[in-house]
């Protein structure tokens, strides 16, 4: 609740600086004339969302599996997890603006290049996370279960996987939130459809209030799949969201 | 009685469980560090057998021999009279840790071994469940373990040992984490629970009157490497009951004990 209401006051005193302040609406459009602005060109963003979200789930549905294979090998595999670990931490430096041109001369303006960005951006954070929570599980859960007989599958069904799925899923989240972000850059460097080009286009237009529409569009979806992300979560790992737990993050203000 | 028909038993049979000058040295850090040097004693089928030493004495990595967790660089392990190379899966085995896997319910925790041995699920939980009440956890048959106390906890966890089917169990330090109360309370209650079952255990304290309460024998350890200094046999009569502790027998062998593990009495 604490930051819903934060962000209304904002909304109310951005609404406010605007009318009172005399900027144009070019420099600074109030919320009403971005949500006017937003109602204006509804066909056109419409079909922009449609594109921007096939990129963005395809990309992620691609990254998720790339990523937790990766990270299965990893596990694995010692000399892989040693290669590769520090290769795939190095590779985050390597700014996606940089390379978005590329791959839009490699493969044209269409869904490709999109999707790939959007796999670049979102599978590190899905392979780490893998491989740290499969890292994390309890070696004593491990050897008990070995005591008992277990054979290797079963121990990877019984406790690796599921001690790796909350860190999974903290991968996934800030997977999710990178995903859209990803699909519009490529979108923006060098696209026929989609949100990105309704960004650019606005702006080379000096349609100032759709340039905020469009931001607000692409966070709120950012926002709807984090928490989808979330509810799934909530629903599959029941013992992770034990009460006391969650009464503990609602202190610190996590949720 | 039972106990005489116990000892006749054991000598026509061979011993449940048998360690044969069994050693075992660690590399760590450069360093050679002797855990287990010349161990060797005899457990028969259906006896109480508590192992006592002094922290570092090598208690746990005996039960990983046992086990089949660790291989013995020296001597052999005898299981039913025979040699026994690969062990794991042959006895049940208690840790220290409760090791409840926190996203199993209790009562999916205590059905895992029969998992393990490919009983379908619904029959494993159907078997567990039938076991909850002796173990005081009916109200918490889907309740994850996170929630439990830690004497429920450890109740489930001999649970999930005790379904692993094994004629052998080994536990080491069950109680150990426990209050004192709780302690005591869950002593009488695994002491009944043996009644009933007839299962040969080996149980690992540090708590000198918890390994003579339980036992028919008690095997002191030295501190480091773990050798066998002394192993008693309990007089006191079964069944136990509290009041034996204020005994003076119970007193004698509490000292013999203490000496042996080279506390002044």
């Amino acid at each position: 609740m604490p930051p819903v209401l934060l962000i209304a006051a904002a909304i109310l005193a951005w609404q406010l600086i605007a009318m009172v302040s005399g900027l144009s609406s070019f420099i600074l459009p109030s919320p009403l004339q971005v949500l006017q602005a937003g109602w204006r060109t509804r066909h056109l963003l419409g079909q922009a969302i449609v594109t921007t979200m096939v990129e963005t789930i395809l990309g992620l549905a691609i990254a998720l599996v790339l990523g937790v294979a990766l990270a299965a090998a990893m596990d694995m595999v010692g000399f892989l997890r040693r290669a590769l670990y520090p290769i795939l931490v190095a590779s985050q430096t390597v700014q996606i603006l940089a390379i978005a041109p590329l791959l839009i001369i490699w493969f044209g303006f269409g869904l490709l290049p999109k999707v790939i960005i959007v796999v670049l951006v979102t599978f590190f954070p899905l392979a780490v996370s893998t491989a740290d929570g499969l890292a994390s599980a309890d070696p004593d859960q491990v050897a008990l279960l070995n005591a008992m007989g277990a054979a290797r599958r079963q121990v990877w069904r019984m406790v690796r996987l599921p001690a790796a799925l909350p860190s999974f899923f903290s991968g996934l989240r800030i997977a999710v939130t990178y995903s859209v972000v990803g699909a519009t850059i490529g979108e923006w460097v060098g696209g026929s459809a989609g949100l990105g080009l309704y960004m650019l286009r606005s702006k080379n237009a000096l349609a100032t209030d759709q340039v905020f529409v469009a931001i607000v569009i692409t966070t709120a979806l950012s926002i709807g799949l984090f928490a989808l992300v979330y509810l799934i979560e909530r629903a599959l790992l029941p013992w992770y969201y034990t009460t006391q737990r969650v009464e503990q993050w609602e202190e610190t203000g996590i949720y | 009685m039972i106990d005489e028909g116990r000892e006749r038993r054991a000598q026509v049979t061979p011993p449940k469980l048998e360690l044969r000058r069994v050693s075992k040295t660690f590399q760590a850090n450069g360093m050679t560090v002797q855990a287990l040097e010349d161990i060797s004693f005899r457990v028969s089928s259906g006896e109480f057998v508590t192992l006592i030493g002094p922290s570092g004495s090598g208690k746990s990595t005996l039960f990983n021999l046992i086990v089949g967790l660790l291989e013995p660089d020296q001597g052999e392990i005898w299981l039913d009279g025979e040699h026994c190379l690969q062990r794991t899966g042959r006895v049940g085995y208690m840790p220290q840790r409760d090791l409840l896997l926190p996203w199993r319910t209790v009562l999916d925790n205590a059905a895992i071994p029969l998992e393990l041995r490919g009983v379908p699920r619904h029959a494993a939980r159907t078997r567990a469940r039938a076991m909850l009440p002796l173990f005081g956890l009916e109200a918490f048959a889907e309740v994850y373990p996170a929630t439990l106390s830690g004497g429920m906890r450890q109740r489930a966890a001999l649970l999930r040992t005790i379904l692993t089917d094994r004629d052998v169990l080994l536990l080491d330090e069950p109680f150990g984490a426990l209050d004192a109360l709780t302690r005591q309370e869950l002593q009488d209650w695994l002491l009944r629970l043996w009644g009933r079952l007839q299962q040969t255990v080996l149980f690992i304290t540090h708590d000198v009157e918890e390994a003579l309460y339980l036992a028919d024998h008690v095997i002191v350890l030295s501190a480091r490497p773990g050798r066998v200094v002394k192993t008693l046999t309990v007089s006191l009569p079964r069944p136990r009951r509290r009041g034996m502790i204020a005994s003076p027998e119970f007193g004698r062998q509490m000292a013999e004990l203490l000496q042996a593990l080279g506390v002044e009495v």
